[in-house]
C-alpha cells in the first residue's frame, strides 16, 4: 500500500518508538517567540542544562510589540519585559534573535518562509498553534505547548503520537474575488470547527495547486482552525521557486540534492487516509464569519442561518449557538452585506505577507476610505513592509487615506496597544473570531484582504467581487 | 509532578460547546514570564464583569458547585496552543476534565501538566450535566488505574481510553523530559545516521 505524504515525512524523523506510546520525533526547525518561550527556558535552567541545538532555533518577537514608533522603548511594562526576556534567553542560550531593530523581525510564520528557513519534507514547531503555516511547503509543522518547547529545545525530539489522516480535495477553478482566505474559510464552514480533531490534513486538488505560496500558507496555517493538528500540500514547482535563492535556502549542489529529495514529496496514488472531504471550488464565494468560531462562517451575500440550518440539534449544540448570536448581536435571516463596522484590520499571519497588500491595494486604487472606519493596516514582516514601499503600493494605499503600521502580531490577538473596543465591529484578515479575541467585549469577522479592504472603502460590509473589474 | 491518584469529588460544570484557549485564559494574561498565579484568571471574562463583580450565574463563581473535576462541553480548548490554559485549570485546583471531546494540543498540555482530560460518549457526558443538574453534591470517581469514570449516584460507568506510557507517566508522576534526556545516544546517532 502506498503511503501518504505526512507519513513519507514522518516516518523520516522517528527516531525510536515506545510500544502502546508515543514515538521520539526529532524536530528540523524550531520557532520560538517571547510568549510561550519564557517558562521553557526557566525549565532548561532549573535542570542546568544547554539547548541542544541553537543553530537549530530561530527566534523573533512579535505578539507584544508596538505597530507604532518601535525605536521607542516598550509603554506596557510586562510587554517589555518578555520581549526583555527572549532578548537574554537567546543570549544566554546562543540561539539567533531577530529582534525589533532587525531587518528580519516580524511576525513567527511569516519570517521563516520568506528567510527560506521552511522547507519541503522538514518537521517545524513553536508554541504557537498557527505553526501549521509552514505545511504549505509540503512539512509536518503544528503548534506545541510550552512544556513541548522545552523538550525540544533540551533534546529536540518531542514525544509524539501519530494523527490520524484527512485529505481535503477542491478541485476547478474558484470565482473572481475568491482568495485563498475564502478557500479555507468555506472548507472549515463544512468541516465545523472540530472537524479536524485528530488529524493531519492534505490539501489537495486544482484549487490548491494554482494557489501562490502565500495562498497556500493562508489555507495551512488556517488548518488549526478546523481543529486539525496541522495542515500540508505536496511541493511542487511553485514551492521550488518560491525557497529558491532565499537566505537560508541551500545554494549550489547541496539545492539540487535537496530537490531531488522533495521531489518524492506526495502522496502515493493508492494512499489511503482515513477521512476525505471533496469539494467543487465552483461553489465557493468570498465568505465572511458571522459567530464566534471559525467555522461561523457564510458566503457574503448569504443570510446569517440558524442554529439548524448549521446541523445543531442538542440543546447544548443550540445555547452555544445562541450565546454566540448574542455576543455579535446578530440574528439569524439577517444579510451580512451591508451591515456596519467600526473597524478594518489587515494583519496576522494569516493575511499579512506582500501578496495580501497587492490584494488590497488593487481595491483601494482611486478611491477613498470611508470616515466612520478606522483600519489598521499591519505588515507580517519587516521584509514585507519594506517591499510594501519598493513596490509602490504603500503610495497606493495611502493616498486612499490608509496608513500602514509596523510589523507584529497587533489586534490579531490584542496584547498590544491595538485592541478593538467593547461592542465595536471587525472585519478581520487574521484567523480568529473567538469571544474578546480583539480586545475584550470585542466584534470580530474573518474575510480575505480584498473583503477586508472593500468593506473599509463601503464603510459597510462589502463584496469584494463589486471592486474588480 | 505529582501523583496521580484515584479521585472522588462533586463536579464543576460548563455545558458551552467549542470553549476555546482565549476563554479559558485570555491573552491579556500571557504576559507572565513564570508559570505561577494562571487560577485567578480562569475563564476570567466569564467570571468576572467589567466591574470585576464575580458573575454567579457563571458555575466557577457559583458557591453551589465545587469539587476538582471540570465537566465541559464538547471540543474543549480549542484554538491557541498556550499552555497557559493548563496551567490555569491546573493552578485553579482542577485535576480533571472531562468531556466528549478536546482539541489535541490543549490535551497534550494537560497531560503534560498532570491535569487528566478524560473523554466519554456524548450520552454519557450528557448524564453527567444531568446528574450535577439534579444534585450539585453529587459524586465523580474517576479511577486512571482501571480507565474508567463514574456517576457514583446511579452507578453509571464510562471506560475511557489512554495510552499505556501516559498512563505510567500520570500514575507514576514522571516526566516526558526526563524520558528524553535519557535518549540523547539514540537522537545523537538518528543525527549521524541522516548526516550520511
Ligand atoms: S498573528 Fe495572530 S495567530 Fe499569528 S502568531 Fe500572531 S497572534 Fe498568533
Amino acid at each position: 500500500m502506498g503511503k501518504t505524504l505526512f507519513d513519507k515525512i514522518y516516518d523520516k524523523h522517528v527516531v525510536s518508538s515506545i510500544p502502546d506510546g508515543p514515538d521520539v520525533f526529532y524536530i528540523d526547525v524550531q520557532y520560538i517567540h517571547e510568549v510561550t518561550s519564557p517558562q521553557a527556558f526557566a525549565g532548561l535552567r532549573k535542570r542546568g542544562i544547554p539547548v541542544a541545538r541553537p543553530n537549530q532555533v530561530c527566534a523573533t518577537p512579535d505578539h507584544n510589540v508596538p505597530t507604532e514608533n518601535q525605536h521607542l522603548p516598550i509603554q506596557n511594562e510586562l510587554s517589555r519585559h518578555q520581549v526583555a526576556t527572549l532578548v537574554k534567553n537567546c543570549q544566554d542560550f546562543g540561539i539567533d534573535l531577530y529582534g525589533l531593530e532587525h531587518p528580519f523581525q516580524g511576525i513567527v510564520h511569516v519570517v521563516g518562509p520568506e528567510l527560506g528557513i521552511s522547507k519541503p519534507g522538514m518537521t517545524m514547531v513553536c508554541g504557537d498553534s498557527h505553526t501549521s503555516t509552514h505545511g504549505a511547503f509540503g512539512s509536518i509543522a503544528f503548534g506545541v505547548g510550552t512544556s513541548e518547547v522545552e523538550m525540544v529545545l533540551a533534546t529536540q525530539c518531542l514525544m509524539q503520537q501519530r494523527p490520524k489522516k484527512m485529505r481535503i480535495t477542491v478541485d476547478g477553478t474558484v470565482r473572481k474575488g475568491v482568495t485563498a482566505k475564502d478557500i479555507v474559510l468555506y472548507v472549515i464552514s463544512k468541516t465545523t470547527a472540530a472537524g479536524g480533531t485528530g488529524y493531519f490534513v492534505e490539501f489537495a486538488g486544482s484549487a490548491f495547486r494554482d494557489l501562490s505560496m502565500e495562498g497556500r500558507m493562508t489555507v495551512c496555517n488556517m488548518s488549526i482552525e478546523m481543529g486539525a493538528r496541522g495542515g500540508l500540500i505536496a511541493p511542487d514547482q511553485t514551492t521550488f521557486d518560491y525557497v529558491k535563492g532565499r537566505e537560508f535556502a541551500p545554494k549550489g549542489a547541496d539545492w539540487d540534492k535537496a530537490l531531488a529529495e522533495w521531489e518524492e514529496l506526495y502522496s502515493d496514488e493508492d494512499a489511503v487516509f482515513d477521512k476525505e472531504y471533496n469539494f467543487d471550488a465552483a461553489d465557493i464565494e468570498p465568505m465572511i464569519t458571522y459567530g464566534t468560531n471559525p467555522g461561523m462562517g457564510i458566503g457574503i451575500t448569504q443570510k446569517i442561518p440558524t442554529a439548524a440550518d448549521i446541523g445543531s440539534t442538542t440543546v447544548k449544540e443550540v445555547e452555544s449557538f445562541d450565546k454566540a448570536m448574542e455576543y455579535m448581536d446578530f440574528k439569524p435571516g439577517e444579510v451580512m452585506l451591508g451591515k456596519p463596522i467600526d473597524y478594518v484590520f489587515v494583519g496576522s499571519c494569516t493575511n499579512a505577507r506582500i501578496e495580501d497588500f497587492r490584494e488590497v491595494a488593487e481595491i483601494v486604487k482611486g478611491r477613498q476610505k470611508a470616515e466612520n472606519v478606522t483600519a489598521w493596516l499591519v505588515p507580517g514582516s519587516k521584509q514585507v513592509e519594506k517591499q510594501i514601499y519598493e513596490e509602490g503600493l504603500a503610495e497606493i494605499i495611502e493616498a486612499a487615506g490608509f496608513k500602514i503600521r509596523q510589523p507584529g502580531c497587533s489586534a490579531c490577538l490584542a496584547m498590544n496597544d491595538d485592541k478593538v473596543p467593547a461592542g465595536a465591529y471587525c472585519v478581520s484578515t487574521s484567523n480568529r473570531n473567538f469571544e474578546g479575541r480583539q480586545g475584550p467585549g470585542a466584534r470580530t469577522m474573518l474575510a480575505s484582504p480584498s473583503t477586508a479592504a472593500a468593506t473599509a472603502i463601503a464603510g459597510k460590509i462589502a463584496n469584494p467581487s463589486d471592486f474588480i473589474d | 509532578m505529582e501523583k496521580f491518584k484515584t479521585i472522588i469529588s462533586p463536579a464543576v460544570p460548563i455545558t458551552t460547546e467549542n470553549i476555546d484557549t482565549d476563554q479559558i485564559i485570555p491573552a491579556r494574561f500571557l504576559k507572565a514570564t513564570t508559570r505561577d498565579g494562571f487560577g485567578d484568571n480562569l475563564f476570567r471574562d466569564w467570571r468576572f464583569n467589567k466591574n470585576n463583580e464575580p458573575i454567579t450565574s457563571f458555575p466557577l463563581e457559583n458557591p453551589k458547585y465545587s469539587g476538582n473535576v471540570l465537566v465541559a462541553g464538547k471540543n474543549f480548548g480549542c484554538g491557541s496552543s498556550r499552555e497557559h490554559a493548563a496551567w490555569a485549570i491546573a493552578d485553579y485546583g482542577f485535576k480533571v476534565v472531562i468531556s466528549s471531546e478536546f482539541a489535541d494540543i490543549f490535551n497534550n498540555n494537560a497531560l503534560n501538566n498532570g491535569v487528566l482530560t478524560v473523554t466519554v460518549t456524548p450520552e454519557f457526558l450528557a448524564s453527567a450535566f444531568a446528574a450535577i443538574d439534579s444534585d450539585n453534591n453529587t459524586q465523580i470517581k474517576v479511577d486512571l488505574e482501571n480507565q474508567f469514570v463514574e456517576l457514583m449516584a446511579t452507578g453509571e460507568k464510562n471506560e475511557f481510553q489512554i495510552n499505556g506510557y501516559r498512563k505510567e507517566c500520570l500514575l507514576n508522576g514522571y516526566d516526558n523530559i526526563d524520558y528524553l534526556l535519557a535518549q540523547k545516544g539514540k537522537i545523537e546517532a538518528y543525527e549521524t545516521n541522516r548526516q550520511s
